[in-house]
Protein backbone atom coordinates (compact mmCIF):
# COMPACT_ATOMS: atom_id res chain seq x y z
CA UNK A 1 0.00 0.00 0.00
CA UNK A 2 2.68 2.49 0.96
CA UNK A 3 4.90 3.44 -1.91
CA UNK A 4 8.10 5.31 -1.37
CA UNK A 5 8.52 7.58 1.60
CA UNK A 6 8.64 11.24 0.67
CA UNK A 7 8.94 12.92 4.05
CA UNK A 8 10.40 11.20 7.05
CA UNK A 9 9.83 12.74 10.46
CA UNK A 10 12.10 11.53 13.24
CA UNK A 11 11.66 12.32 16.95
CA UNK A 12 10.10 15.71 16.33
CA UNK A 13 9.41 17.70 19.48
CA UNK A 14 8.16 21.25 19.44
CA UNK A 15 7.69 23.67 22.31
CA UNK A 16 6.07 27.07 22.29
CA UNK A 17 7.26 28.77 25.45
CA UNK A 18 6.54 26.24 28.17
CA UNK A 19 3.92 24.31 26.22
CA UNK A 20 4.90 21.03 24.68
CA UNK A 21 2.95 21.17 21.42
CA UNK A 22 4.32 18.23 19.43
CA UNK A 23 5.45 15.14 21.32
CA UNK A 24 7.85 12.59 19.82
CA UNK A 25 6.47 12.63 16.32
CA UNK A 26 7.75 9.74 14.22
CA UNK A 27 6.03 9.18 10.92
CA UNK A 28 6.63 8.67 7.20
CA UNK A 29 4.62 10.48 4.57
CA UNK A 30 4.26 8.48 1.34
CA UNK A 31 5.09 9.94 -2.05
CA UNK A 32 2.36 10.94 -4.50
CA UNK A 33 -0.43 10.13 -2.08
CA UNK A 34 -2.82 12.32 -0.22
CA UNK A 35 -2.00 12.12 3.45
CA UNK A 36 -4.54 13.55 5.83
CA UNK A 37 -3.56 14.76 9.28
CA UNK A 38 -6.74 14.25 11.25
CA UNK A 39 -7.62 15.21 14.77
CA UNK A 40 -9.66 17.53 16.97
CA UNK A 41 -8.94 21.27 17.08
CA UNK A 42 -5.85 22.28 19.01
CA UNK A 43 -4.08 18.94 18.77
CA UNK A 44 -1.05 20.29 16.89
CA UNK A 45 -2.03 19.40 13.32
CA UNK A 46 -1.33 22.84 11.90
CA UNK A 47 1.92 23.17 13.83
CA UNK A 48 3.08 19.84 12.43
CA UNK A 49 2.20 20.99 8.92
CA UNK A 50 4.01 24.32 9.36
CA UNK A 51 7.09 22.51 10.67
CA UNK A 52 7.36 20.80 7.30
CA UNK A 53 8.33 24.01 5.50
CA UNK A 54 9.62 25.74 8.60
CA UNK A 55 6.98 28.44 8.73
CA UNK A 56 7.37 27.85 12.45
CA UNK A 57 10.50 30.04 12.05
CA UNK A 58 8.18 33.03 11.96
CA UNK A 59 6.83 32.55 15.45
CA UNK A 60 8.57 33.74 18.58
CA UNK A 61 9.28 31.25 21.36
CA UNK A 62 9.04 28.20 19.11
CA UNK A 63 11.71 25.59 19.82
CA UNK A 64 12.03 22.57 17.59
CA UNK A 65 14.03 19.39 18.12
CA UNK A 66 14.30 16.37 15.92
CA UNK A 67 14.71 15.82 12.22
CA UNK A 68 12.48 15.99 9.18
CA UNK A 69 13.89 14.51 6.00
CA UNK A 70 12.76 15.40 2.53
CA UNK A 71 14.72 12.82 0.57
CA UNK A 72 18.07 12.96 2.33
CA UNK A 73 17.88 16.65 3.17
CA UNK A 74 17.17 17.56 6.79
CA UNK A 75 14.58 20.34 6.67
CA UNK A 76 15.20 21.39 10.24
CA UNK A 77 18.96 21.63 9.90
CA UNK A 78 19.96 25.29 10.39
CA UNK A 79 22.17 25.22 7.30
CA UNK A 80 19.39 24.05 4.98
CA UNK A 81 18.64 26.64 2.30
CA UNK A 82 15.13 27.40 3.45
CA UNK A 83 13.90 29.44 0.47
CA UNK A 84 14.77 26.66 -1.97
CA UNK A 85 13.13 24.17 0.31
CA UNK A 86 9.94 26.19 0.50
CA UNK A 87 9.75 26.38 -3.28
CA UNK A 88 9.44 22.62 -3.29
CA UNK A 89 6.32 22.88 -1.14
CA UNK A 90 3.19 24.74 -2.12
CA UNK A 91 1.08 25.96 0.78
CA UNK A 92 -2.64 26.47 0.96
CA UNK A 93 -3.76 28.22 4.12
CA UNK A 94 -7.05 28.08 6.02
CA UNK A 95 -8.32 31.23 4.44
CA UNK A 96 -6.96 32.51 1.17
CA UNK A 97 -4.23 35.14 1.28
CA UNK A 98 -3.59 36.28 -2.26
CA UNK A 99 -0.65 38.66 -2.60
CA UNK A 100 -1.54 42.37 -2.78
CA UNK A 101 -1.22 42.54 -6.56
CA UNK A 102 -3.07 41.54 -9.71
CA UNK A 103 -4.31 38.02 -10.50
CA UNK A 104 -1.59 37.73 -13.14
CA UNK A 105 1.16 38.90 -10.79
CA UNK A 106 0.02 36.49 -8.11
CA UNK A 107 0.86 33.57 -10.37
CA UNK A 108 4.07 35.06 -11.77
CA UNK A 109 5.43 36.23 -8.40
CA UNK A 110 7.08 32.92 -7.57
CA UNK A 111 8.51 32.61 -11.08
CA UNK A 112 9.87 36.14 -11.08
CA UNK A 113 11.66 35.77 -7.75
CA UNK A 114 13.27 32.66 -9.26
CA UNK A 115 14.53 34.81 -12.10
CA UNK A 116 12.04 33.91 -14.86
CA UNK A 117 11.15 37.18 -16.60
CA UNK A 118 10.29 36.37 -20.24
CA UNK A 119 6.83 37.70 -20.97
CA UNK A 120 5.82 34.85 -23.27
CA UNK A 121 6.92 32.21 -20.82
CA UNK A 122 5.05 33.92 -17.98
CA UNK A 123 1.86 34.30 -20.05
CA UNK A 124 1.89 30.60 -20.84
CA UNK A 125 2.48 29.60 -17.24
CA UNK A 126 -0.33 31.83 -15.99
CA UNK A 127 -2.79 30.19 -18.35
CA UNK A 128 -1.49 26.72 -17.57
CA UNK A 129 -1.78 27.03 -13.80
CA UNK A 130 -5.09 28.85 -13.87
CA UNK A 131 -6.46 26.00 -16.02
CA UNK A 132 -5.08 23.50 -13.50
CA UNK A 133 -7.38 24.97 -10.87
CA UNK A 134 -10.26 25.57 -13.35
CA UNK A 135 -10.07 29.31 -12.84
CA UNK A 136 -8.91 30.34 -16.31
CA UNK A 137 -12.35 30.73 -17.89
CA UNK A 138 -13.58 32.78 -14.96
CA UNK A 139 -10.72 35.28 -14.91
CA UNK A 140 -9.07 35.28 -18.35
CA UNK A 141 -10.56 38.69 -19.25
CA UNK A 142 -9.46 40.38 -16.07
CA UNK A 143 -6.01 39.10 -15.29
CA UNK A 144 -4.85 42.61 -14.44
CA UNK A 145 -7.54 43.11 -11.80
CA UNK A 146 -6.50 42.98 -8.16
CA UNK A 147 -6.70 39.48 -6.72
CA UNK A 148 -8.64 40.87 -3.78
CA UNK A 149 -11.60 41.47 -6.12
CA UNK A 150 -12.19 37.71 -6.55
CA UNK A 151 -14.65 35.76 -4.42
CA UNK A 152 -13.23 33.80 -1.50
CA UNK A 153 -13.58 30.50 -3.34
CA UNK A 154 -11.83 31.90 -6.41
CA UNK A 155 -9.12 33.39 -4.21
CA UNK A 156 -8.47 30.00 -2.66
CA UNK A 157 -8.12 28.40 -6.09
CA UNK A 158 -5.85 31.27 -7.14
CA UNK A 159 -3.70 30.58 -4.08
CA UNK A 160 -3.53 26.93 -5.07
CA UNK A 161 -2.47 27.90 -8.61
CA UNK A 162 0.11 30.24 -7.11
CA UNK A 163 1.42 27.41 -4.95
CA UNK A 164 1.70 25.17 -8.02
CA UNK A 165 3.47 27.87 -10.03
CA UNK A 166 6.83 27.36 -8.32
CA UNK A 167 6.70 23.73 -9.44
CA UNK A 168 6.75 22.05 -6.05
CA UNK A 169 6.54 18.33 -5.52
CA UNK A 170 4.79 18.61 -2.19
CA UNK A 171 1.55 20.46 -1.43
CA UNK A 172 0.72 21.44 2.13
CA UNK A 173 -2.88 22.34 2.87
CA UNK A 174 -4.14 23.61 6.18
CA UNK A 175 -7.89 23.04 6.36
CA UNK A 176 -8.11 24.46 2.85
CA UNK A 177 -11.89 24.43 2.69
CA UNK A 178 -12.77 25.74 6.12
CA UNK A 179 -13.44 29.32 4.98
CA UNK A 180 -15.31 28.33 1.83
CA UNK A 181 -18.94 27.81 0.94
CA UNK A 182 -20.04 24.22 0.18
CA UNK A 183 -19.73 24.53 -3.60
CA UNK A 184 -16.26 26.07 -3.51
CA UNK A 185 -15.25 23.50 -0.90
CA UNK A 186 -16.27 20.71 -3.20
CA UNK A 187 -14.33 22.29 -6.08
CA UNK A 188 -11.16 22.62 -4.04
CA UNK A 189 -11.53 19.10 -2.69
CA UNK A 190 -11.92 17.68 -6.19
CA UNK A 191 -8.82 19.57 -7.28
CA UNK A 192 -6.83 17.85 -4.57
CA UNK A 193 -8.07 14.45 -5.66
CA UNK A 194 -7.01 15.32 -9.21
CA UNK A 195 -3.61 16.62 -8.13
CA UNK A 196 -2.63 13.74 -5.90
CA UNK A 197 -1.39 11.65 -8.82
CA UNK A 198 1.35 14.17 -9.42
CA UNK A 199 2.07 15.67 -6.03
CA UNK A 200 2.68 14.48 -2.52
CA UNK A 201 -0.14 16.15 -0.64
CA UNK A 202 -0.38 16.68 3.11
CA UNK A 203 -3.76 18.01 4.16
CA UNK A 204 -4.82 19.00 7.65
CA UNK A 205 -8.48 18.64 8.41
CA UNK A 206 -10.81 18.08 11.29
CA UNK A 207 -13.69 17.18 9.01
CA UNK A 208 -14.03 13.43 9.20
CA UNK A 209 -16.20 13.09 6.11
CA UNK A 210 -13.74 15.09 4.05
CA UNK A 211 -10.90 12.91 5.26
CA UNK A 212 -12.85 9.79 4.25
CA UNK A 213 -13.50 11.23 0.79
CA UNK A 214 -9.94 12.19 -0.07
CA UNK A 215 -7.39 10.35 2.07
CA UNK A 216 -5.01 7.63 0.96
CA UNK A 217 -3.10 7.68 4.18
CA UNK A 218 -4.16 8.99 7.57
CA UNK A 219 -2.24 10.36 10.53
CA UNK A 220 -4.47 10.68 13.55
CA UNK A 221 -3.32 13.12 16.21
CA UNK A 222 -4.58 13.83 19.67
CA UNK A 223 -3.11 16.32 22.18
CA UNK A 224 0.18 16.69 20.34
CA UNK A 225 0.82 13.01 19.84
CA UNK A 226 0.35 10.73 16.88
CA UNK A 227 -2.12 8.14 18.12
CA UNK A 228 -2.28 6.05 15.00
CA UNK A 229 -1.26 6.23 11.38
CA UNK A 230 -1.75 4.01 8.39
CA UNK A 231 -3.57 3.53 5.09
CA UNK A 232 -7.00 5.16 4.99
CA UNK A 233 -9.12 1.97 4.94
CA UNK A 234 -7.27 0.53 7.87
CA UNK A 235 -7.73 3.65 10.01
CA UNK A 236 -11.35 4.17 9.07
CA UNK A 237 -12.47 0.53 9.02
CA UNK A 238 -10.30 -1.11 11.64
CA UNK A 239 -8.80 1.47 13.97
CA UNK A 240 -6.66 -0.17 16.63
CA UNK A 241 -6.60 2.54 19.23
CA UNK A 242 -9.55 3.38 21.50
CA UNK A 243 -9.20 7.15 20.96
CA UNK A 244 -9.14 6.73 17.18
CA UNK A 245 -12.20 4.49 17.39
CA UNK A 246 -14.23 7.00 19.32
CA UNK A 247 -13.12 9.90 17.09
CA UNK A 248 -14.15 8.01 14.00
CA UNK A 249 -17.47 7.12 15.57
CA UNK A 250 -17.91 10.85 16.05
CA UNK A 251 -17.55 11.22 19.78
CA UNK A 252 -15.03 14.05 19.48
CA UNK A 253 -15.40 16.56 16.75
CA UNK B 1 -36.90 47.42 35.16
CA UNK B 2 -34.44 49.31 37.31
CA UNK B 3 -31.54 47.61 35.57
CA UNK B 4 -32.82 48.64 32.20
CA UNK B 5 -33.06 52.23 33.35
CA UNK B 6 -29.47 52.05 34.53
CA UNK B 7 -28.28 50.72 31.21
CA UNK B 8 -30.20 53.39 29.35
CA UNK B 9 -28.74 56.19 31.43
CA UNK B 10 -25.27 54.72 31.00
CA UNK B 11 -25.82 54.74 27.25
CA UNK B 12 -27.03 58.32 27.43
CA UNK B 13 -24.07 59.38 29.56
CA UNK B 14 -21.49 58.07 27.12
CA UNK B 15 -23.32 59.42 24.15
CA UNK B 16 -23.40 62.91 25.65
CA UNK B 17 -19.72 62.57 26.54
CA UNK B 18 -18.84 61.74 22.94
CA UNK B 19 -20.93 64.55 21.53
CA UNK B 20 -19.34 67.07 23.89
CA UNK B 21 -15.82 65.90 22.96
CA UNK B 22 -16.59 66.10 19.26
CA UNK B 23 -18.01 69.60 19.63
CA UNK B 24 -14.99 70.80 21.62
CA UNK B 25 -12.60 69.55 18.98
CA UNK B 26 -14.54 71.02 16.09
CA UNK B 27 -14.84 74.39 17.84
CA UNK B 28 -11.12 74.47 18.67
CA UNK B 29 -10.21 73.64 15.09
CA UNK B 30 -12.58 76.20 13.62
CA UNK B 31 -11.41 78.84 16.08
CA UNK B 32 -7.79 78.38 15.03
CA UNK B 33 -8.56 78.43 11.33
CA UNK B 34 -10.95 81.38 11.54
CA UNK B 35 -8.61 83.46 13.68
CA UNK B 36 -5.63 83.05 11.34
CA UNK B 37 -7.87 83.66 8.34
CA UNK B 38 -9.46 86.81 9.82
CA UNK B 39 -6.13 88.27 10.88
CA UNK B 40 -4.08 86.98 8.00
CA UNK B 41 -6.25 87.34 4.91
CA UNK B 42 -6.12 91.17 4.76
CA UNK B 43 -2.31 91.05 4.69
CA UNK B 44 -2.14 88.13 2.30
CA UNK B 45 -1.38 89.34 -1.18
CA UNK B 46 0.19 88.03 -4.32
CA UNK B 47 3.42 89.84 -3.57
CA UNK B 48 3.48 88.17 -0.16
CA UNK B 49 4.00 84.75 -1.70
CA UNK B 50 6.06 85.76 -4.74
CA UNK B 51 8.62 88.17 -3.28
CA UNK B 52 11.39 88.02 -0.75
CA UNK B 53 11.20 90.45 2.24
CA UNK B 54 12.00 94.11 1.81
CA UNK B 55 13.26 96.05 4.82
CA UNK B 56 14.11 93.07 7.00
CA UNK B 57 11.91 90.37 8.46
CA UNK B 58 11.52 92.29 11.71
CA UNK B 59 10.43 95.65 10.37
CA UNK B 60 9.60 94.98 6.75
CA UNK B 61 6.06 95.87 5.69
CA UNK B 62 6.83 95.33 2.05
CA UNK B 63 7.81 92.31 0.04
CA UNK B 64 6.87 88.77 0.93
CA UNK B 65 7.87 85.50 2.49
CA UNK B 66 8.99 83.60 -0.60
CA UNK B 67 12.33 83.00 1.11
CA UNK B 68 10.54 81.19 3.94
CA UNK B 69 8.19 79.23 1.67
CA UNK B 70 11.02 77.96 -0.52
CA UNK B 71 13.29 77.48 2.49
CA UNK B 72 10.66 75.44 4.34
CA UNK B 73 9.97 73.26 1.31
CA UNK B 74 13.69 72.64 0.73
CA UNK B 75 14.27 71.89 4.36
CA UNK B 76 11.32 69.60 5.03
CA UNK B 77 11.60 67.98 1.61
CA UNK B 78 15.26 67.19 2.16
CA UNK B 79 14.70 66.00 5.70
CA UNK B 80 11.74 63.82 4.65
CA UNK B 81 13.76 62.14 1.90
CA UNK B 82 16.72 61.52 4.20
CA UNK B 83 14.46 60.22 6.97
CA UNK B 84 12.64 57.97 4.48
CA UNK B 85 15.93 56.40 3.42
CA UNK B 86 16.52 55.37 7.03
CA UNK B 87 12.98 54.77 8.28
CA UNK B 88 11.50 52.50 5.63
CA UNK B 89 14.29 49.91 5.80
CA UNK B 90 14.22 50.01 9.60
CA UNK B 91 10.44 49.62 9.80
CA UNK B 92 10.50 46.71 7.35
CA UNK B 93 13.44 45.14 9.16
CA UNK B 94 11.56 45.27 12.45
CA UNK B 95 8.47 43.66 10.98
CA UNK B 96 9.90 41.08 8.61
CA UNK B 97 13.46 40.17 9.52
CA UNK B 98 13.11 40.43 13.27
CA UNK B 99 9.71 38.80 13.37
CA UNK B 100 10.91 36.16 15.75
CA UNK B 101 12.87 38.38 18.14
CA UNK B 102 9.94 40.13 19.77
CA UNK B 103 12.18 41.48 22.54
CA UNK B 104 14.56 43.20 20.16
CA UNK B 105 11.72 44.79 18.22
CA UNK B 106 9.95 45.91 21.37
CA UNK B 107 13.08 47.57 22.72
CA UNK B 108 13.58 49.38 19.40
CA UNK B 109 9.96 50.54 19.66
CA UNK B 110 10.50 51.70 23.22
CA UNK B 111 13.53 53.81 22.31
CA UNK B 112 11.81 55.29 19.29
CA UNK B 113 8.85 56.24 21.46
CA UNK B 114 11.23 57.93 23.90
CA UNK B 115 12.82 59.85 21.02
CA UNK B 116 9.36 60.78 19.72
CA UNK B 117 8.68 62.37 23.09
CA UNK B 118 11.86 64.47 23.13
CA UNK B 119 10.91 68.15 22.55
CA UNK B 120 12.14 69.58 19.26
CA UNK B 121 14.10 72.34 21.00
CA UNK B 122 16.29 69.60 22.46
CA UNK B 123 16.95 68.33 18.94
CA UNK B 124 17.76 71.92 18.01
CA UNK B 125 20.25 72.19 20.86
CA UNK B 126 21.74 68.80 19.98
CA UNK B 127 22.02 69.81 16.34
CA UNK B 128 23.75 73.00 17.41
CA UNK B 129 26.29 71.06 19.50
CA UNK B 130 26.90 68.78 16.56
CA UNK B 131 27.47 71.78 14.28
CA UNK B 132 29.99 73.28 16.65
CA UNK B 133 31.75 69.93 16.78
CA UNK B 134 31.83 69.59 13.00
CA UNK B 135 32.60 73.25 12.37
CA UNK B 136 29.35 73.81 10.43
CA UNK B 137 27.68 77.22 10.38
CA UNK B 138 23.91 77.71 10.49
CA UNK B 139 22.89 76.36 7.13
CA UNK B 140 20.27 74.50 5.15
CA UNK B 141 22.35 71.34 5.57
CA UNK B 142 22.53 71.63 9.36
CA UNK B 143 18.79 72.30 9.44
CA UNK B 144 18.02 69.31 7.25
CA UNK B 145 20.16 67.00 9.37
CA UNK B 146 18.59 68.14 12.63
CA UNK B 147 15.03 67.89 11.32
CA UNK B 148 15.83 64.46 9.88
CA UNK B 149 16.83 63.23 13.33
CA UNK B 150 13.69 64.80 14.74
CA UNK B 151 11.27 63.11 12.31
CA UNK B 152 12.89 59.66 12.03
CA UNK B 153 11.17 58.31 15.18
CA UNK B 154 7.83 59.68 13.97
CA UNK B 155 8.22 58.13 10.55
CA UNK B 156 9.50 54.75 11.74
CA UNK B 157 6.82 54.33 14.37
CA UNK B 158 3.98 55.35 12.04
CA UNK B 159 5.22 52.92 9.39
CA UNK B 160 5.70 50.28 12.06
CA UNK B 161 2.09 50.62 13.21
CA UNK B 162 0.93 50.09 9.63
CA UNK B 163 3.22 47.12 9.00
CA UNK B 164 2.12 45.50 12.25
CA UNK B 165 -1.39 45.15 10.89
CA UNK B 166 -0.34 42.89 7.99
CA UNK B 167 -2.03 39.52 8.50
CA UNK B 168 0.36 36.71 9.40
CA UNK B 169 -1.20 34.57 6.69
CA UNK B 170 0.00 36.97 4.01
CA UNK B 171 3.56 36.71 5.30
CA UNK B 172 3.28 32.94 5.37
CA UNK B 173 2.02 32.96 1.77
CA UNK B 174 4.97 35.04 0.65
CA UNK B 175 7.50 32.91 2.52
CA UNK B 176 6.01 29.64 1.37
CA UNK B 177 6.57 30.71 -2.24
CA UNK B 178 10.25 30.77 -1.45
CA UNK B 179 10.67 34.52 -0.95
CA UNK B 180 13.64 35.66 1.05
CA UNK B 181 12.92 38.04 3.88
CA UNK B 182 13.91 41.04 1.80
CA UNK B 183 11.71 39.96 -1.10
CA UNK B 184 8.83 39.55 1.31
CA UNK B 185 9.54 43.00 2.75
CA UNK B 186 9.90 44.96 -0.46
CA UNK B 187 7.64 43.09 -2.85
CA UNK B 188 4.76 42.08 -0.59
CA UNK B 189 4.73 44.06 2.66
CA UNK B 190 5.52 47.34 0.95
CA UNK B 191 2.75 46.88 -1.62
CA UNK B 192 0.23 45.87 1.00
CA UNK B 193 1.08 48.89 3.13
CA UNK B 194 1.73 51.56 0.52
CA UNK B 195 -1.27 53.72 1.51
CA UNK B 196 -0.28 53.70 5.17
CA UNK B 197 3.36 54.32 4.35
CA UNK B 198 2.51 57.36 2.25
CA UNK B 199 0.45 58.66 5.14
CA UNK B 200 3.41 58.10 7.49
CA UNK B 201 5.76 59.99 5.15
CA UNK B 202 3.41 62.94 4.88
CA UNK B 203 2.75 62.98 8.60
CA UNK B 204 6.50 63.29 9.12
CA UNK B 205 6.67 65.98 6.44
CA UNK B 206 3.93 67.89 8.24
CA UNK B 207 5.89 67.76 11.48
CA UNK B 208 9.06 68.83 9.70
CA UNK B 209 7.52 71.83 8.00
CA UNK B 210 5.67 72.97 11.10
CA UNK B 211 8.51 72.92 13.56
CA UNK B 212 10.29 76.10 14.63
CA UNK B 213 12.51 75.02 17.52
CA UNK B 214 14.64 72.45 15.69
CA UNK B 215 15.62 74.94 12.98
CA UNK B 216 16.07 78.00 15.19
CA UNK B 217 19.77 77.44 15.90
CA UNK B 218 20.57 75.16 13.02
CA UNK B 219 19.09 76.60 9.83
CA UNK B 220 19.23 80.22 10.99
CA UNK B 221 17.23 82.87 9.23
CA UNK B 222 17.80 85.04 6.20
CA UNK B 223 15.97 87.29 3.77
CA UNK B 224 17.33 85.42 0.80
CA UNK B 225 16.46 82.16 -0.89
CA UNK B 226 19.33 79.70 -0.27
CA UNK B 227 21.25 78.67 -3.37
CA UNK B 228 23.41 76.03 -1.71
CA UNK B 229 23.31 73.65 1.23
CA UNK B 230 25.86 75.68 3.15
CA UNK B 231 23.76 78.86 3.23
CA UNK B 232 21.35 79.63 6.04
CA UNK B 233 17.68 79.47 5.16
CA UNK B 234 14.41 81.01 6.31
CA UNK B 235 11.49 78.82 7.33
CA UNK B 236 7.78 79.54 7.66
CA UNK B 237 7.39 78.83 11.39
CA UNK B 238 10.31 81.13 12.15
CA UNK B 239 8.96 83.83 9.91
CA UNK B 240 5.68 83.63 11.86
CA UNK B 241 7.73 83.86 15.05
CA UNK B 242 9.79 86.89 13.98
CA UNK B 243 6.91 88.75 12.40
CA UNK B 244 4.77 88.20 15.47
CA UNK B 245 7.46 89.52 17.79
CA UNK B 246 7.84 92.69 15.71
CA UNK B 247 6.67 95.92 17.42
CA UNK B 248 4.90 97.07 14.24
CA UNK B 249 1.20 96.00 13.98
CA UNK B 250 1.28 95.61 10.16
CA UNK B 251 4.18 93.22 10.44
CA UNK B 252 2.35 91.32 13.18
CA UNK B 253 -0.59 90.82 10.85
CA UNK B 254 1.77 89.51 8.22
CA UNK B 255 2.59 86.73 10.71
CA UNK B 256 -0.98 85.50 10.38
CA UNK B 257 -0.70 85.62 6.62
CA UNK B 258 2.42 83.45 6.89
CA UNK B 259 0.46 81.10 9.14
CA UNK B 260 -2.25 80.86 6.49
CA UNK B 261 0.37 79.95 3.88
CA UNK B 262 1.85 77.30 6.18
CA UNK B 263 -1.60 75.86 6.93
CA UNK B 264 -2.51 75.75 3.25
CA UNK B 265 0.71 73.89 2.42
CA UNK B 266 -0.01 71.30 5.12
CA UNK B 267 -3.59 71.02 3.88
CA UNK B 268 -2.49 70.42 0.30
CA UNK B 269 -0.06 67.75 1.51
CA UNK B 270 -2.70 65.90 3.50
CA UNK B 271 -5.25 66.02 0.70
CA UNK B 272 -2.62 64.73 -1.70
CA UNK B 273 -1.81 61.91 0.71
CA UNK B 274 -5.47 60.88 0.81
CA UNK B 275 -5.49 60.82 -2.97
CA UNK B 276 -2.39 58.63 -3.14
CA UNK B 277 -3.73 56.28 -0.48
CA UNK B 278 -6.96 55.79 -2.38
CA UNK B 279 -5.08 55.14 -5.60
CA UNK B 280 -2.92 52.39 -4.14
CA UNK B 281 -5.65 50.87 -2.00
CA UNK B 282 -7.03 48.59 -4.68
CA UNK B 283 -4.54 45.75 -4.38
CA UNK B 284 -4.69 45.62 -0.62
CA UNK B 285 -5.65 42.32 0.97
CA UNK B 286 -8.06 42.65 3.85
Amino acid sequence: MINETKINIENLNLHIGKNHILKDINVQIPEKKLTVILGPSGCGKTTLLKSLNRLTDLYPEVKTQGRIFNGDEDILHPKTEITELRKKMGLLAQSPYPLPMSIYDNITYGLRISGRRKKRFLNKRVEYYLRQVSLWDEVKDRLKDPASALSIGQQQRLCLARGLSVDPDILLADEPTSALDPISSREVEELFVKLKQRYTIVMVTHILRQAKRVADYVIFMYLGEIIEHGPAEQIFEHPRNEITKSYIKGIYS
Amino acid sequence: MNRQLLRKSEELFYRVLMIISTVIIIIALLAIIISILVKGMPSLSWSMITQTPKGGYYFGKEGGILNAIIGSLYLSGGATLLALAVSLPLALYMNVHKLKQKNVVNSIRFFLDLLWGVPSIVYGAFGFTLMVLLGLRTSLLAGILTVTLFIIPIMVRSMDEVLKTVPKGLLESAFSLGSTRSETAFRVMLRQCIPGIITAILLAFGRAIGDAAAVLFTAGYTDYIPTSLSQPTATLPLSVFFQLSSPIPEVQNRAYASAVVLTVIVLIISIASRGFSMKYQKNKIK
